[in-house]
């Protein structure tokens, strides 16, 4: 790719050569410098200013890495890292379930395609709209979910309104879209499964949990790959949920990093840009670690061609 | 084929099948399909306490009611106007930068591949503040081109890493055969690379237009009156307004999710494809 023109003994005009030299980096220019501005520079910047305290307007004051400290002693801290985990534990649901409904439609009936893209609808809805939806379908007094454990339970459960129960409400609403998202992967995944491959385990006698433990889900590795990654950053990412759902309540026990740090840094509740800034690098700090596996699997992959 | 077609089991269990489908499919969408039976749903009804029973009527005044009590076409068309000039943007963005890290050996080619991609996963909050400050002092706070500026920027990660595996999978021979005939590098570009990235670009827009049109963290953070915000921040606030008119909320979530779903079932294949890309080895 580089010399073209060696071989023939031709010298490339000098003109070209230098073109070609150039060319990469006025293609890039336009895009790296918006990816730079908004994107690479604000990080940089947000990871300064976790050092300062500051309310946006007036001057920064340099306190060093005491919003650090104080995020130590932070109850409110601990209850978004400790909905973070939950929420990543629980988000890995949509993966198995995902797996599950994809199993289900791979099958070559009547209209199984409109089948297919009904079940993938909650992914192409906004969360705003996600969370309105169960917002309504919890409600107290007549939600549709509310009605269900009144006729189980005789009292009904306001599953918003309890401390122990709202971070789970809001994760199942989370879920919905999220498992149509992996079904979806896994629909792609099962359409490349080698045929002959399973046929050949039939002949053996593999069927059932069985053959897709042993034969399926290893040529679904890729599929499985993308999952966990898109799933893992949707879990950390939650925040429009929890924004529209219960504004991190009640009593902020449904706060996770993300929204306690816009709560921080942006909402009525408070200006401390420092301190938001340092739940931020926190968060991003946590994020990195998949992120970083995520690049290193790129890498090899890269090497590998 | 996994699982065993189900034309090869007995009757029963195809009978079964017939019938668990549409089964299954009801309560996956019952959230919905309760959403959408409620926004056609009469007020009065709600006030009687029937909000699962048969409507006593169907009344689309809900919708109308939307437009008329409301700024809701303000919100929608601010969606637009912010979601259009983004996917352009970001498209047209990422094909110079795709091109570039797809056809070219240079230093840090695989360094700079790397950034955009890690930065595309980056949470927002890491960039609220600074990037919030940066449009003020632009004096783009609370206008769609600061709201449209900053997404087409952070959407160039997605689209570069999906540009760029695209174009490096084309025949290479294509652009070196280019390259003899002494065709310039731009030249390349636009009259070779481009016409042939055409699924690309049509995934990706949907794509998307889909992300923008849903995005609410953004848009509560750089836009804040009914003059600037996207319906997914207007949305919400019409919510707080409407305490208790579930009908309203519903026909104004169902208008909500309509262009992402139209866009959805128009382009069903690209989209899929532009989000399972690299799923199916």
């Amino acid at each position: 790719m580089s010399e073209p023109r060696a071989e023939t003994g031709i010298p490339a005009p000098r003109r070209r050569r230098l073109n070609r030299k150039l060319a990469p980096w006025l293609f890039l220019a336009p895009g790296a410098l918006m990816f730079l501005i908004y994107v690479l520079i604000p990080i940089g910047e947000s990871m300064w200013i976790s050092f300062f305290q500051w309310d946006g307007l007036s001057a920064k004051h340099w306190i060093g890495i005491e919003n650090y400290l104080e995020l130590l002693d932070d109850d409110a801290f601990y209850t978004s890292l400790k909905n973070n985990l939950i929420w990543l534990v629980l988000y890995m649901l949509a993966i198995p379930f995902g797996l599950f409904i994809a199993l289900f439609l791979n099958q070559t009936v009547r209209g199984i395609r409109i089948y297919k893209s009904l079940f993938f609808f909650p992914f192409v809805i906004s969360q705003v709209v996600v969370g309105l939806i169960f917002s309504w379908f919890y409600a107290p007094g007549f939600g549709l979910f509310f009605e269900l454990t009144k006729w189980l339970d005789g009292t009904g459960i306001a599953i918003l309104a309890n401390p122990n129960t709202v971070t789970y409400g809001i994760i199942a609403a989370g879920l919905w879209p999220q498992i149509a998202y992996c079904m979806i992967l896994y629909l792609t995944g099962l359409n490349a499964v080698a045929p002959d491959q399973i046929e050949a385990a039939r002949l053996d006698g593999a069927k059932g949990i069985k053959m897709l433990w042993y034969v399926v889900l290893p040529q679904l590795r890729p599929a499985t790959f993308i999952a966990v990654v898109v799933t893992v950053i949707g879990a950390l990412r939650s925040f429009d949920l929890v924004s529209i759902m219960t504004d991190g309540g009640p009593f902020g026990s449904s706060r996770v990093l993300s929204y306690y740090m816009y709560e921080q840094a942006l909402s009525e509740y408070g200006y401390r840009m420092g301190y938001g800034a340092a739940i931020a690098v926190v968060l991003f700090a946590i994020m990195m670690i998949f992120i970083s596996g995520f690049i290193w699997k790129m890498w090899r992959d890269e090497r590998g061609l | 084929m996994f699982p065993k077609p189900i034309q090869s089991m007995s009757p029963a269990a195809r009978l079964t099948y017939q019938v668990a489908l549409p089964v299954m499919l009801v309560v996956w969408l019952l959230p919905l399909l309760g959403v959408a039976v409620t926004s056609i749903r009469p007020s009065s009804d709600l006030a009687q306490g029937n909000y699962f029973g048969i409507p006593s009527y169907l009344a689309f005044s809900n919708y109308l009611d939307v437009f008329k009590n409301s700024p809701f076409a303000s919100y929608m068309l601010n969606s637009f106007k912010v979601t259009i000039p983004t996917v352009i943007g970001a498209v047209a963005l990422s094909c110079l930068t795709g091109f570039a890290l797809a056809v070219y050996k240079f230093k840090g080619n695989l360094l700079i591949f790397f950034i955009f991609v890690a930065g595309n996963f980056v949470p927002f909050q890491i960039l609220m503040v600074p990037v919030r400050d940066l449009t003020v002092k632009m004096g783009l706070y609370d206008t769609i081109t600061g709201l449209a500026l900053f997404h087409v920027a952070f959407q160039t990660g997605f689209c570069t890493l999906f540009m760029r595996n695209f174009i490096k999978a084309l025949p290479k021979e294509l652009i070196e055969a280019a390259r003899v005939e002494g065709v310039g590098e731009w030249q390349i570009f636009w009259h070779i690379v481009l016409p042939l990235v055409r699924p690309a670009i049509a995934a990706l827009s949907v794509l998307i237009f889909t992300f923008i049109w849903n995005d609410y963290f953004w848009a509560t953070v750089l836009t804040t009156g009914a003059d600037t915000q996207p319906i997914t921040a207007g949305l919400q606030s019409l919510n707080g307004q409407w305490v208790a008119a579930w009908q309203l909320v519903s026909a104004g979530s169902i208008l909500a999710a309509l262009p992402p779903v139209a866009m959805f079932f128009l382009m069903q294949k690209h989209f899929i494809a532009g989000l399972t890309l690299g799923a199916v080895k």
